[in-house]
């Protein structure tokens, strides 16, 4: 984005304070464009033909820095890109990193439909949503054009999900393409000896396209400028992921270098950029440590401005790091994930049915309210409003306080003494210290409820209902 | 005078041409040129005319062309041409037959102007304490591993060693059963057998609402753990604001010398007692508040002016949120942290220490299997478990903080692995990833 301030973006808008935008002056528009939760179509009076010049020019001002490219289509359609700055806190960042796990062309047809159907399943519940990977990567192994025809057919037959056609053969490349058309999937990769057939290969299918120059990154600018002078700006740019050692520091130096200098305005390397973490496996033969060293590589490249990449372990205990991190560094940190505070009823709770706080954090939350929900227990569930801040952190902190949570019962209509048969309130198990004063608070009777919401069913089955004192 | 020519009239001397293919096909005349002026054709007019046909035969050529006839070579021979030109390339063909060279070029940040401060930890005999070794953190005037300034010390990793067996996830637990009771064996065996850089003795047992231990008491452990190993130590308190200044005093008076980290000051307990004795005994104190840079400022700025502790004994530990359970804060409280202390903010320009060891609240870490159903099987949590906090560390160490309190042996071991990695001091056979599409795996 060439601006930053509303203001400069107000310049160019209609000024009409119309509020077809649904805000209601267009100056808090242009805050919302600059902080990109409205788009510039999202304002109807500048798309009409008299406001033609100052809508193209606006519309150039708010691209950002890196190049947005799409591949796949329909509803899972993967977008990489479109950053604007190099530090999250800034703005956020756009786009999560596209996760592609491998198949081969020399698998058995059983185990490719078994791993693609895995990689496409695959998923883990996280603030009332689930996880899930990207893309399937088919790596030619065979050199066979045929034999990788055939196994980017079975891909394509048994996912939806954006492919990548991985081969440095041209005449492997246009026989996956012929494969998989229509699907608009990634070609990887041009390189300094194969780029011009690649390049008639990506502009001919038009499909976007990777290109690799390893640990060279004035070969990587070069092919970059060439394919754009080609007539493509559908690129992703792999300066190679080199997995171990001195090689290893090189390729963050060659990522970091890249992104600066694509969000510092050079054009010809603004785009996308691929990690390949995969090349873990070719440093370490038991699999336990390449799936770790993979995984510890993808991160680093997560964090630090890897847009896309090609991974190879699907053991849980490497995919679920992997995808919490990526949630971790594309979460916007300029809000806390919150949940409204008040009370939830989960089920279809009754005077006689538990009454459970916990805290208006969204993962704590969402993780208490399924966790309850999928063990169809019935109960009243009160986020408090602790600014976002979990349990345990927000007992310490003082924003979860036997006050609070008085007040938060309250403030819903909600009375212990008459709405319940039974006057009690279940505490989280961090929380267990607050015990007292919010006995005394409430006058209610307090129990203490385990100290992770996994548990609960246990707990209630032992614990609910109260003993009659 | 107007002379009219009708499209059909111009197939007639196309004929004349030898435009064979053209025979027979019919356009239908809504072309006309139109042909003004005086009788005969005077040589400007006959230019003008003689244009427009060849424009329109260049048409018609290029319709023969469509049809399959090879037009250029006719052209060239009609014409006289040398040789037939090439064949048109394809619409699709890259008109593009070298590469463009193009030379990489970027900055360095030119904002970055203020060291991070540097702390010692550890003082050895020469500097009036019992320590084999002193470890240094902190002194970078960059982000960590960025090209734009050399980083001059590498990330260290302390373990942490409880003043009584305490409840820990079943991966963690396995290493430690043979010493849980022996806080003096616990310290030497994760020095010797798992390559702690430094030791953290948690005095927990002080907690009124644990044991209670007096803090006397708790002090002998601290001496048994200093005579145990020969690295710098940190001492932590139990986290209960109204007896941790007690405790911490006590630990900091028979550390006298030692240069170790006090764990911690707060704003939410007496934190000039515990900044006093650290002055008075001659060690360090970590800073440490709730995931707020402002705060992180205000607790900085009162034991420094406050308290009158000197730069170079302050440790910040803005907190860690493990991975998934906040840690997107954590991250982002870091970089900022760290961000604002480069440019020049010198209430935050201090060394950062996480306590990693949080990952193993996340259920990830140390559950059996997802209680969700729904869920994918999460397999084995042997493995996930130590994965977790290498992650957690990991992350943070991009975003700053210098040292890492941990407990699984394999998250120490991989972590050290991959900060040294990035701080360019792990030699590795090199690998040649060139064709790495074909690998077997």
């Amino acid at each position: 984005m060439k601006i930053n301030s509303p203001l400069e973006a107000y310049k160019f808008l209609p000024a009409t304070n119309c509020g077809e935008c649904g805000e209601a002056t267009c100056m808090a528009f242009a805050a919302h464009l600059i902080d990109r939760s409205h788009k510039l179509t999202d304002c109807k009076p500048i798309l009409e033909a008299k406001f033609k010049k100052k809508y193209e020019e606006l519309d150039a001002l708010l691209a950002p820095e890196i190049r947005e490219v799409e591949i796949g289509v329909g509803d899972k359609i993967v977008k990489i890109g479109g950053d604007d700055v190099l530090y999250r806190h800034k703005l956020t960042f756009f786009n999560q990193t596209a996760y592609a796990y491998d198949v081969t062309d020399s698998m058995d047809e059983k185990d490719l439909v078994e791993r693609v159907k895995y990689i496409q399943d695959f998923k883990k519940f996280y603030v009332g949503n689930f996880l899930t990977v990207d893309m399937v990567a088919v790596r030619c192994t065979s050199k066979d054009p045929a034999k990788f025809a055939a196994a980017v057919k079975k891909v394509v037959e048994t996912t939806d999900l954006p492919i990548i056609l991985c081969s440095f053969d041209p005449a492997v490349l246009k026989a996956g393409l012929e494969a998989s058309k229509g699907r608009n999937p990634l070609l990887y990769a041009a390189n300094k000896d194969n780029w011009k057939e690649v390049g008639e290969l990506a502009l001919e299918y038009d499909v976007p396209v990777t290109l690799f120059a390893p640990n060279d990154l004035d070969m990587l600018k070069t092919l970059a400028k060439t394919f754009a002078e080609m007539g493509t700006e559908k690129l992703v740019l792999d300066p190679g992921t080199f997995p171990t050692g001195k090689q290893l520091k090189q390729t963050l130096t060659n990522f970091l270098k890249v992104r600066r200098a694509g969000i510092d305005g050079d054009r010809e390397i603004a785009y996308p950029i691929m990690a390949v973490p995969f090349t873990a496996w070719m440093a370490h033969d038991d699999p336990v440590s390449a799936s770790y060293w993979e995984t510890v590589v993808a991160s680093v490249f997560t964090i630090k401005y890897g847009d896309i990449m090609i991974l190879h372990s699907t053991e849980p205990y490497a995919m679920l790091p992997e995808l919490h991190i990526r949630d971790t560094i594309y979460t916007d940190p300029r809000k806390p994930v919150t949940v409204d505070p008040g009370m939830y009823k989960v089920g279809e709770p009754t005077a006689d049915s538990p009454v459970l706080v916990t805290t208006n954090f969204a993962l704590t939350y969402y993780t208490v309210e399924s966790d309850i929900a999928s063990n169809k227990i019935d109960c009243f569930l009160w986020a408090i409003d602790t600014d976002g801040i979990g349990v345990e952190a927000a007992v310490a902190g003082g924003q979860l306080t036997a006050e609070k949570i008085k007040k938060g019962i309250e403030d819903s209509g909600f009375d212990l003494k008459k709405d319940t048969s039974h006057n009690t309130v279940i505490i989280p198990g961090l929380a267990a210290r607050l015990q007292g004063d919010v006995e005394d608070a409430t006058g209610a009777n307090v129990m203490v409820g385990p100290a992770d919401s996994g548990r609960i069913p246990g707990w209630m089955e032992k614990n609910w209902p109260p003993q009659k004192k | 005078m107007t002379k009219k020519m009708k499209l059909s009239q111009l197939s007639d001397m196309l004929q004349d041409l030898n435009v064979e293919s053209l025979e027979g096909v019919t356009i239908e005349g809504d072309i006309e040129l139109n042909i003004t002026g005086g009788g005969g054709l005077n040589p400007a007019l006959a230019y003008a005319i003689g244009s427009e046909i060849s424009q329109i035969s260049l048409h018609m050529a290029n319709i023969g062309r469509i049809l399959g006839f090879p037009a250029e070579q006719l052209f060239a021979s009609a014409f006289g041409m040398a040789e037939a030109p090439q064949p048109q390339a394809l619409p699709a063909s890259p008109k593009i037959q070298e590469l463009l060279a193009s030379k990489f070029e970027v900055s360095k940040v030119d904002n970055w102007k203020n060291p991070i401060q540097e702390v010692t930890l550890g003082a050895t005999s020469g500097d009036g304490g019992s320590r084999k070794s002193t470890v240094t953190i902190g002194g970078e005037n960059a982000l960590p591993y960025y090209f734009d300034a050399e980083m001059p010390h590498r990330n260290y990793v302390t373990m942490d060693v409880f003043d009584m067996p305490i409840g820990m996830a079943k991966a963690v637990k396995g290493n430690y059963e043979d010493v849980i009771n022996d806080p003096a064996e616990w310290a030497k065996k994760v020095v010797r057998d798992f390559n702690a850089d430094m030791v953290t003795i948690h005095l927990i047992s002080t907690d009124p609402l644990i044991n209670d231990t007096p803090a006397k008491e708790a002090a002998k452990v601290v001496e048994d753990v200093l005579q145990a190993v020969d690295v710098p130590i940190v001492i932590g308190g139990s986290g209960n604001p109204e007896k941790d200044p007690e405790v911490l005093e006590k630990a900091a008076e028979v550390a006298e010398g030692e240069r170790v980290l006090l764990a911690s000051a707060s704003l939410n307990l007496d934190y000039e007692r515990i900044a006093k004795a650290a002055m008075d005994y001659g060690h360090n104190v970590l800073s440490w508040t709730q995931l707020e840079i402002n705060a992180q400022k205000e607790l900085n700025r009162k034991l420094m002016k406050q308290c009158n502790v000197p730069r170079d004994r302050i440790v910040m530990d803005p907190t860690t949120a493990a991975l998934g359970y906040g840690l997107d804060y954590a991250y982002t409280n870091m970089e900022r942290i760290r961000l604002a202390g480069l440019m020049g903010d010198d209430e935050l320009t201090f060394p950062m220490s996480s306590g990693t060891t949080n990952a193993w609240g996340a259920r990830e870490a140390w559950m059996v299997s997802s209680p969700l159903n729904q869920d994918s099987d999460w397999g084995p949590r042997e493995y996930r478990g130590p994965i977790w906090e290498i992650v957690t560390g990991l992350a943070l160490s991009l975003a700053g903080n210098d040292m890492f309190m941990m407990m699984h042996p394999t998250s120490v071991q991989v972590l050290k692995e991959i900060t040294q990695t990035l701080y360019g001091s792990i030699e590795s056979e090199e690998i040649d990833i060139t064709n790495w599409i074909g690998a077997e795996v």
